[in-house]
């Protein structure tokens, strides 16, 4: 193996990272701009963060998009786990096939047959459409994901945990909180967090399923982009930004740290042995 | 464990190991009963219409090859599995129908099943505190069996700062924690290397006389089973084919199977020639025209076919014809010579081309043994060294 990277390395790296970044660069670099035009650079200014944080349509739809994401992440996780457990615990029950391809199903579904699809549901039973209507839209595509990632984890669990309790004389019911529980935890974390995200990012399920007063945030912004893009967009969005990436840097950081410790146990304990 | 207490318990292991077969007695209450039990999962039967009953205070194994029944077996007693047919009581109660965690039985795991999220004292206390048991009566056993295990300064550990070793002894002490009527250890020494699994087997012996359990062990390892049990179950495609003690299934093999997965065996097929009172006359197709001897009483008639197993260790390989005229004897020549260190094994060749493997203690340090490859050799045994077999 040769030390140090080729040009053709060099160059290829710089292109994929270019193609990956430098929208996100120029919006950010643009969020800055004192100029009203978009693409016209006058100067560092901080100014259209003020602008924003006193537009309270978009700030209510902030609101709305968080109580949703939060809410539709809670339920779908509940739900998904307990779709995960279902289908990898109970062997081959009746209906199990359906039962998977129904929990399964909006994963391949095109996004504007789900959404069309539950509108009209929505219409058809004369439920009023708005926050709730978005939520459970949301649920419902959201909860496969979960169950997906919680699944995962599940084929790999070691069952004589379970047994292990069982036989200490813990009933089925308690031995899922005290054992299964905390062991597929992380599973069940990142399930949470994948539906939050997409809940948050969805806009076409989300515009189908709305009624008035329930503005999302990728709705609302994707109408004012259409009247023009203002700088205050690009603010918005770089905040949006930076709070996916410290969460992201901080549970990359906390997994590290865990594994390092988990590394560093072991070798003490292989080394008293 | 210090010497001291190291002999005492030995010493009363020996007193007891002695004079203990309640199988032996017809009035003994068996603690364990299996009734008719058969277990089918589909087409397959794992266990099929068994029988068998086990005692109060004995150490039992299960000893069979991989997908004989003996796990399947074990996990109905734990009340992971229920039986098909059959009944299975403990202490006079039945237990089918009832849910493990109401069963009086505990288990060890062969992968430990340490819960990785807990320390090591809450691991041990896990079972005593399903039991809504007093909070100072917990840390009191718990402490109890950390001593017991001798893990006294690893009880804030989790189980992944732990090593292998370590690990067995916690999901020991968790299994004896509650102090259950029957301790079940599922391939309990499999992950450890030699060394530490021979230290286990002792220890695993004097814990449970201390404790005074019924323990019940399945293995695989034929070795484990001979060193640790009172009495094994020699068990193949759900049936078993011998319990006896140790020494007996060693000994006194019930048929090829048995003496074949137990210790290392010769079987010579040979044909009854005559048959008195305690006495066989045999002629072996490996060495045809000469007489052999056997002195047992034998089950067959003059002309059939039967088994002649005699184990290695049993023969001897000399250069000289036996003097004594009343001794068996071979001739073929070296084939092969394996040399272990303490023993030497030599396999012979008899004239039809049978091998037979004859172990040999190297009591002096002579680097160049007298026998070698291609000598001419004669291999001698007692009449009461081999065992015929009629399965």
């Amino acid at each position: 193996m040769r030390k140090g990277l080729s040009w053709f390395n060099v160059t290829s790296i710089a292109l994929g990272f270019a193609f990956l970044y430098i929208p996100i660069v120029l919006l950010v670099i643009y969020s800055f701009n004192a100029s009203r035009l978009v693409t016209v650079w006058a100067g560092f200014s901080t100014h259209w963060y003020w602008q924003l944080f006193q537009n309270e349509q978009l700030l209510d739809a902030a609101w709305v998009t968080l109580r949703v994401a939060f809410l539709t992440a809670t339920v779908a996780t509940v739900l998904g786990t307990m779709a995960a457990i279902t289908l990898t615990r109970y062997g081959r029950f009746l209906g199990r096939t359906l039962f998977s391809g129904m929990v399964y199903a909006p994963l391949v579904m095109p996004e504007v047959i789900t959404g069309l699809s539950l509108l009209l549901l929505f219409v058809a039973v004369g439920l009023d459409r708005g926050f709730w209507t978005i939520t459970l839209a949301h649920i419902t595509f959201t909860l496969c994901f979960v169950s997906v990632v919680v699944q995962s984890r599940l084929v790999t669990f070691d069952r004589s945990l379970e047994e292990a309790a069982l036989d200490l004389g813990c009933t089925p019911f308690r031995t899922f909180f005290v054992i299964t529980l905390p062991i597929i935890l992380p599973a069940v974390v990142s399930g949470w967090m994948l539906a939050f995200t997409l809940s948050l990012d969805d806009l076409v399920i989300a515009s189908f399923t709305t009624g008035p007063g329930a503005t999302t945030l990728p709705m609302r912004i994707y109408s004012q982009v259409r009247l023009g893009v203002t700088p205050e967009i690009n603010a918005a969005c770089t905040i949006l930004i930076a709070i996916v990436t410290v969460v992201v840097i901080i549970a990359s950081v906390m997994t590290k740290r865990q594994e390092m410790e988990r590394q560093k146990a072991e070798r003490m304990a292989a080394a008293e042995a | 464990m210090s010497t001291g207490v190291a002999e005492k318990t030995q010493k009363t292991v020996g007193g007891i190991r002695r004079t203990f077969a309640p199988w032996n007695d017809p009035q003994a209450v068996p603690l364990i009963r299996y009734q008719n039990v058969t277990k089918r999962f589909g087409e397959f039967t794992a266990v099929d219409n068994l029988s068998l009953d086990i005692y109060e205070r004995e150490f039992f194994a299960l000893l069979g090859p991989s997908g004989c029944g003996k796990t399947t077996l074990m996990r109905m007693l734990a009340g992971f599995e229920e039986p098909t047919e059959g009944q299975i009581t403990l202490a006079g109660q039945d237990l089918v129908g009832t849910p493990p965690y109401k069963r009086q039985t505990n288990m060890m795991f062969q992968s430990y099943a340490l819960f990785p999220h807990m320390s090591v004292w809450d691991n041990i206390a896990f079972g005593l505190r399903q039991d809504r048991m007093e909070k100072g009566a917990v840390a009191a056993r718990v402490e109890e069996m950390l001593k017991l295990v001798k893990l006294e300064k690893f009880a804030k550990r989790k189980p992944h700062q732990l090593s292998g070793g370590q690990r067995q002894r916690v999901a020991l002490a968790r299994s004896l924690a509650k102090r259950p009527k029957v301790l079940l250890l599922d391939e309990p020494l499999g992950a450890l290397d030699k060394k530490l699994r021979e230290e286990t087997q002792f220890e695993l012996m004097d814990i449970q006389m201390e404790l005074g359990m019924t323990f019940l062990i399945v293995t695989h390892d034929q070795e484990e089973a001979m060193t640790v049990a009172d009495r094994i179950a020699v068990m193949n495609h759900g049936k078993l084919v011998q319990v006896a003690p140790p020494a007996v299934i060693y000994e006194q093999p019930n048929s090829r199977y048995v003496a074949d997965f137990v210790g290392d065996v010769n079987i010579l097929d040979a044909k009854v020639t005559a048959l008195a009172p305690g006495l066989v006359t045999l002629e072996a197709e490996a060495a045809p025209g000469m007489k052999l001897t056997a002195t047992q009483e034998c089950e067959a008639k003059v002309g059939e076919s039967v088994a002649l197993a005699l184990r290695p260790e049993k023969l001897r390989v000399e250069l000289d014809p036996p003097a004594d005229p009343n001794v068996n004897c071979l001739t073929g020549t070296i084939w092969d010579i394996g040399y272990l260190g303490d023993l030497s094994i030599y396999h012979v060749e008899l004239p039809n081309g049978t091998r037979v493997k004859a172990a040999k203690p190297n009591l002096t340090r002579m680097v160049e043994r007298p026998i070698t490859w291609e000598d001419k050799v004669y291999v001698s045994f007692t009449p009461d060294a081999g065992v015929i077999l009629t399965r």
